[in-house]
Parts: structure tokens; C-alpha cells; sequence
């Protein structure tokens, strides 16, 4: 039975999706993931960098503080509430909740303005009182 | 070839093993996740501009210690297991098996790095 090959197009077949907000948020949830764990060796740095002693967190601070630093913690930043709040969206679902086609939609065009301006505050934030 | 047998036969044990383990656990970690990684980011915005002593001072205290160790866990254990599915889909062939492997060492490794950092700091050795 499992050998019947046929032409017709086999699902998921990207080619053939029209775009959709919640598509969008699935690709993009599963690629912040991915940044977030590579990411973590970020984490380590900085945490290891501490317990060493002041030299070496005198350097993980310089690097953290420079341009590309802080252009890199932007980033993961924002993967970081984009993720949280994709997570939050989940929680949403598995209760039953905003599952009918026009507020998951909502939900997902939510999630990606929501997460843009949860992390521009927090910049604007850090740059005006840090 | 003839295969004696029934179609049933064939296919158990082929679905997922650990039934509805892997959801619980991914979203168990996602709650925790949520809390405690917001008090990490609301440490690290009052750390911002605080000297090496600073940093060290308030890894001293058992209350921060404490909830960055759990941090430290519960995001692992979320993302080893996040990781796992993003293998399991795309990856099929001789790749899946060392890359799951891999992607278990790399979890570990990092909790192992951060939980010593931070012990080490608690204890102000």
C-alpha cells in the first residue's frame, strides 16, 4: 500500500502555501529557537567571564558594550520576546483558546508587532537611562 | 519477499515512544522559562552599568544565585528538547543520530559552564 506513488503534489509543499501571518510566526518561533540556543554560549561567556576574575569580564564587557555587541543583544533580544510571547500564544491554544482561523490570525499579526515594540522599548529604555 | 506480518504489526512502535512526555516537559520549561527569564533580563538591566564588584556582589546573594541556577535548567532542558524536534524534522539518514546526540552534549555543556559559574559566585570564591 505505502508504495502507491502518485504525481499529485505532496503536503507540506512550500511552493504551493499562500502566505499567512500564522505560518510566518511558526517559521520565525522555530527560528528564534534556534538563535536563542546557539545564543546561550552567550550567556556562558558572560557568566564564566564573571566567576574569572576582573580581567576576563573587563573584556566580555568591552565586547558586549561594543557596536556589534549591542547590535547582537538587539537581536537576541528581540528573538527572546518574540519566542516568549509565540510561547504565550501556545499556552493560548492548548487551553482551547483563539484557535478559529480569524483570531489566530490576530494573534500571530499581534505577536510580531507586540514582540518589534516590547524590544524597541526596551532599547529606547536602555539607551535613555542606562 | 513475502511478510507474514499484518500491517498493525508493522507499525507499532514506530510513533513516538515517550507519548505525551516531550509536550509536558517543553511546556512545563516554557512557564518556568517565562518567569525566570524575565527576572534574569530585569538582573541584567539593573547590572548594566555596574562594575565587576558590583556583578559579583549581587551573585552573592543566595536570592539570585538561586533563580539563575533554575534558569539555567529549565531553559536547557527547553531547548534540548526543542532541538530534538527541529533534527527529527529535517534531518533523516546517517546526520540524526550523532546530531541528536550532539545537540544532548551541547545542552548539558552549557548548563554545566553557567550552574558553575554561578556556584562559584554564590560561594564568592
Amino acid at each position: 500500500m505505502s508504495d502507491v506513488k502518485s504525481a499529485r503534489p505532496l503536503s507540506p509543499h512550500l511552493s504551493i502555501y499562500r502566505f499567512s501571518p500564522t505560518m510566518a510566526m511558526s517559521i520565525i518561533h522555530r527560528i528564534t529557537g534556534i538563535a536563542l540556543y546557539v545564543g546561550t554560549l552567550l550567556l556562558v561567556w558572560w557568566l564564566v567571564a564573571a566567576a574569572s576574575g576582573p580581567d576576563a569580564f573587563a573584556t566580555a564587557s568591552a565586547v558586549f558594550g561594543s557596536f556589534i555587541g549591542q547590535l547582537v543583544l538587539f537581536g537576541y533580544t528581540w528573538a527572546l520576546v518574540h519566542h516568549m510571547l509565540g510561547g504565550l500564544r501556545h499556552f493560548a491554544w492548548d487551553m482551547g483558546h483563539a484557535i478559529s482561523k480569524e483570531t489566530s490570525t490576530k494573534l500571530a499579526i499581534a505577536t510580531a508587532i507586540g514582540s518589534v515594540s516590547i524590544t524597541v522599548v526596551l532599547w529606547l529604555g536602555i539607551l535613555i537611562f542606562g | 519477499m513475502s511478510d507474514f506480518r499484518t500491517p498493525l504489526r508493522r507499525v507499532r512502535g514506530l510513533g513516538a515512544g515517550g507519548g505525551t512526555e516531550h509536550f509536558w516537559q517543553q511546556r512545563l520549561t516554557a512557564l518556568a522559562n517565562a518567569v525566570l527569564i524575565t527576572c534574569f533580563v530585569i538582573l541584567l538591566l539593573t547590572l548594566m552599568n555596574e562594575s565587576y564588584e558590583g556583578v559579583r556582589a549581587a551573585f552573592a546573594n543566595p536570592f539570585v544565585g538561586i533563580i539563575m541556577a533554575l534558569m539555567v535548567v529549565s531553559a536547557t532542558i527547553h531547548m534540548k528538547l526543542g532541538m530534538q524536534i527541529v533534527i527529527e524534522d529535517y534531518i533523516h539518514g546517517a546526520a540524526k543520530l550523532p546530531l541528536l546526540i550532539l545537540n544532548i552534549f551541547f545542552a548539558i555543556a552549557v548548563a554545566a559552564a553557567c550552574l558553575f559559574a554561578i556556584v562559584k559566585m554564590s560561594f564568592g570564591v
